[in-house]
């Protein structure tokens, strides 16, 4: 059967990570910023596993596996200071927290 | 139009709107759930592209834990649709076309790529699934230490979630 | 021990003095002010004398007798040595400095016996002793410049010596800061002789133009400029003006500084430099012009002045334009005599003006004095003396001198008969104003209070001075005297040598010497003649007839205004020169430049990096959506730059 080429992937790779920028400069709510940092790292992950597929190692897919593990650690930290400051501020609109200006 | 071309299509399809719909949803709950779509998508593909294991790590994990998490906490902080506050002008005028226009640059570059050209499925090598065994040698052998290293990151994670979770007594 | 391998001596005595009376002077007595600074200069004095001996023993092949203390600057090709030279000139103005410097400071300890600062008054007299003494033995043109300034500064010093009063202090900067005007182009002189010859030393300068032919045009610029100094420093028109005002300084100090010496080292200079103004026939006439006219214009002033030093000062003027009437027609050695006979009987005139107004109490006018013969005898007759002296009657020291400028005017090699008549004009304008001061001051019935001032004769101390002073103005012109008066010619045939490039370089005389002779002693008494003129319209308005100077003023009401008020000169360089400098200065180099260009430039690097830091700072907004805006700008930037560049290249 024929494939479909690597280069596909990749540039489903590249419009879903672009997408993820466009979310967390578009978006306001602190959570939704955060999803969008999980789509960017999601978009990488394809990219890996489509170059692991071209050249045939498995090194890709190991690094994958660690970006997954290292996302979940990072979303138990990150979640916990979001609860954090929603609690301390009582919104939860990023542009609120800007107590660490000039 | 063979088949994995029309699976490809169907799954990239699926993680572009769900993408394109977490960028667009008013709730946050919502957007936790395009994400999910997304992530099924991509499981599916990763599937298209050999990589069991990695499919299963990614419904079972990403998919499974941490946006269970998510909903979680939006469920605690009652999460509803948030307030517009538009206070940064870079964002507005230079943050977002520059965005766009990322992404298309990137796009475009990957799509041009040498190496994109190769097919998925090689007429070399095997039929293309990647044997969870070789993995796990490749993980255990070769990258022991990142591998004890993460375990490490996941407690101090652990840690660091309790104490900032913790309410002053 | 040869004093001539030790000359540095000579200048470290006195400046010796002037530091140990400086720094330790004030507490002490003043008895040991007197002993230091009397004592330096005493001892300069015999020093002098023990260098003259020895120099007398020189053959002529080692004159001038140089001597090099250290390098002082060497920067590259410029290279100036601290070196001393002793020729006949060098004798002549040692001399006459060193003594008559003694006689002053022996004078001083008398008049200034009851004023304040002593110690400093003294320090500073000693300090100007070292200077004149580096400028006359300097033997390149950088040493003498420094004498020259220090003579300067020494002399803002004295004038402003009572500096509490504002007339006295504004004065010494009025000395200070025209002479500067003449020395800058003295500087300017200085720096084109450098670079014409390459050299500052005279002796190098002196043969090297008289081997290679210089550009005339060089030469007569480097004179004009050198005399520009010597205008400044030795009071001639235009820079004249500062003299009258030196008077504010105490009276020993006109005499030294302002009669004696000091003005007297721009006519050193012109002689010094005879070489090259002997090869520059314009600014010989330049000078000659500058000198006759300052001599015919201040001694207009001088007829009509009321006070006793102003009418001394502007005589002062007037004979320095002879002195340089005589350099000017190639006559140096009689310019360098009478430089030294007027140091005699003007010192002498200034010091007897000085004890008259001791005696009457600070009273300086001459319309509040009269009959003072009898009371001050010693003082009257001494003055006499110096006015016989000056108005060139014979045998007293100034009719030899005086009367050989104008013969050299008249018929020497360079002889102009206009500057003659002129040169004549003044001679009796001379006599007729010092006769009137002598008759003004000691004749005819006192016309202030004798209740209120008691005049009484000023001590020993200031006395002999006056009276040694009066001796050489008897005898000291049979140093001069030609042949034919009977005199040895023994002046000439001394500094002869020193003007030996100039003679080789005038024009040789057309007439024999028979006839010269003849044509010297008409001249001669055509100038007693002048000046028995002067005495008798002199006798006739303030001794026969007291009344007719009012008179005369009313009837000459303009003229008489314009000379009592010097021409006006001050008051138009101040509209023309001062007040428009000061306009500039204000407007243009204080608020323009100074405020403006310069405070804004560095006020303005400040206001910008504060400006540029306050809008540079609004980007730490803590804002996260911004931080993430701008990291998206930056992927986009190195984005672009890798993929578009990077892959272009890549083959």
């Amino acid at each position: 059967m024929s494939a479909v080429p690597i280069s596909y992937y990749l540039v489903l790779s590249a419009i879903l990570f672009g997408l993820g920028v466009i979310a967390f400069v578009f978006k306001h709510n602190i959570i939704t910023i955060y999803m969008a940092i999980e789509l960017m790292l999601n978009a990488v992950n394809l990219a890996f596993v489509a170059f692991a597929r071209a050249h045939k190692q498995l090194d890709g897919l190991v690094f994958v596996f660690f970006v997954i593990v290292v996302a979940a650690a990072e979303s138990a930290v990150g979640l916990a200071i979001i609860l954090t400051i929603a609690q301390n501020r009582q919104s939860l609109n990023v542009e609120r927290v800007n107590q660490l200006k000039f | 139009m063979s088949l994995p071309f029309i699976l490809f299509f169907v799954f990239a399809i699926v993680a572009v709107v769900g993408a394109i719909l977490l960028i667009v949803a008013r709730e946050p709950i919502h957007s936790a759930l395009s994400l999910i779509m997304v992530m099924v998508a991509l499981a599916a593909l990763y599937l298209l592209l050999g990589a069991e294991f990695i499919a299963a790590v990614q419904i079972i994990v990403y998919a499974g834990a941490i946006m269970v998490l998510f909903v979680f906490v939006i469920m605690l902080l009652n999460a509803g649709v948030e307030e517009r506050t538009n206070w940064s002008k870079i964002a507005k005028y230079a943050g977002l076309p520059l965005g766009i226009f990322l992404l298309f640059e990137l796009a475009h570059w990957l799509a041009r790529s040498a190496i994109g050209a190769r097919i998925a499925n090689g007429s070399e090598g095997t039929n293309g699934a990647v044997s969870t065994r070789a993995l796990s040698e490749m993980l255990f052998q070769k990258y022991l230490f990142p591998f004890e290293a993460t375990s490490i990151l996941i407690l101090i994670a652990i840690l660091g979630a309790l104490v900032l979770a913790k309410r002053d007594e | 021990m040869l004093l001539l391998n030790y000359l540095w001596i000579i200048l470290a005595l006195p400046l010796a003095g002037a530091a140990i009376n400086g720094l330790f002077g004030k507490n002490w007595p003043k008895r040991a002010v007197n002993s230091v600074a009397i004592g330096s200069v005493s001892l300069t004095l015999v020093a002098v004398a023990e260098l003259v001996r020895e120099f007398s023993q020189l053959a002529p092949a080692q004159i001038p007798w140089m001597r090099n203390y250290f390098p002082w600057i060497t920067a590259g090709p410029f290279h100036v040595d601290f070196a001393l030279q002793v020729d006949q000139l060098t004798v002549v103005m040692l001399l006459t400095v060193s003594f008559v410097g003694l006689l002053i400071h022996i004078y001083s300890t008398g008049y200034m016996e009851h004023e304040g600062g002593y110690y400093r008054f003294f320090s500073y007299l000693n300090l100007f002793m070292f200077f004149m003494l580096t400028l006359v033995l300097a033997a390149n043109i950088v040493v003498m410049f420094v004498g020259w300034e220090g003579v300067g500064l020494c002399s803002y010093l004295l004038i402003g010596f009572w500096f509490l009063k504002k007339s006295a202090a504004d004065a010494g900067k009025k000395a200070f800061i025209v002479t500067r005007m003449g020395d800058f182009g003295f500087t300017v002189g200085i720096l084109l002789l450098f670079w014409t010859f390459r050299s500052v030393d005279f002796a190098t300068i002196f043969s090297k133009v008289a081997e290679n032919p210089t550009d005339i045009g060089v030469l007569t610029s480097i004179c004009l400029l050198l005399f520009a100094g010597a205008i400044g420093k030795s009071a001639q028109l235009p820079l004249y003006v500062w003299l009258p005002d030196a008077m504010e300084g105490p009276t020993p100090v006109s005499a030294l500084i302002h009669a004696a010496t000091m003005v007297t080292a721009g006519v050193y200079m012109v002689a010094r430099m005879n070489p090259l103004f002997s090869r520059a026939p314009i600014a010989m006439l330049a000078v000659a012009i500058v000198g006759t006219i300052t001599a015919f214009y201040a001694a207009t002033i001088g007829l009509v002045q009321t006070d006793i030093k102003k009418v001394l000062a502007y005589s002062t003027v007037s004979q320095l334009g002879y002195m340089f009437l005589g350099c000017g027609v190639g006559a140096y050695a009689a310019g360098i005599f009478h430089l030294m006979t007027h140091a005699f009987f003007k010192g002498l005139l200034f010091l007897a003006a000085g004890s008259v107004i001791h005696a009457m109490g600070g009273e300086q006018d001459m319309c509040q004095m009269g009959g003072l013969r009898k009371k001050i005898p010693v003082t009257y007759w001494t003055m006499f003396i110096a006015t016989l002296a000056i108005a060139g009657f014979p045998p007293f020291a100034g009719f030899f001198s005086k009367d050989e400028i104008l013969y050299s005017a008249y018929g020497g090699p360079f002889a102009n008969k206009a500057l003659y008549a002129l040169g004549l004009a003044a001679a009796m304008l001379t006599s007729f104003y010092m006769f009137r001061l002598v008759f003004l001051t000691f004749f005819g019935s006192p016309r202030y209070d004798e209740h209120k001032v008691h005049v009484h004769e000023s001590p020993k101390n200031m006395l002999v001075p006056l009276v040694i002073l009066a001796i050489l103005s008897t005898i000291g012109g049979w140093f001069a005297a030609p042949k034919f008066w009977g005199g040895q010619d023994y002046f000439h045939n001394f500094i002869g040598p020193v003007f030996a490039q100039a003679d080789k370089l005038a024009p040789a005389a057309e007439t024999t010497e028979e006839a010269a002779h003849v044509l010297e002693m008409q001249l001669s008494g055509v100038a007693v003649l002048v000046a028995l003129i002067g005495f008798f319209v002199a006798w006739w308005f303030y001794i026969r007839k007291p009344k007719a100077p009012e008179d005369l003023a009313k009837s000459l009401r303009g003229p008489y205004t314009l000379l009592l008020n010097k021409y006006y000169a001050d008051e138009i360089y101040l509209t023309l020169i001062v007040r428009p400098l000061l306009w500039l200065s204000t407007n243009v180099l204080w608020h323009v430049v100074d405020e403006g260009m310069i405070d804004g430039t560095v006020n303005g690097a400040a206001h910008v990096a504060r400006e540029a830091g306050g809008e540079l700072r609004k980007l730490q907004s803590g804002n996260a959506r911004s931080y993430a805006s701008w990291v998206v700008i930056g992927a986009v930037g190195v984005t672009v730059l890798l993929l578009g560049v990077w892959m272009r290249m890549a083959p």
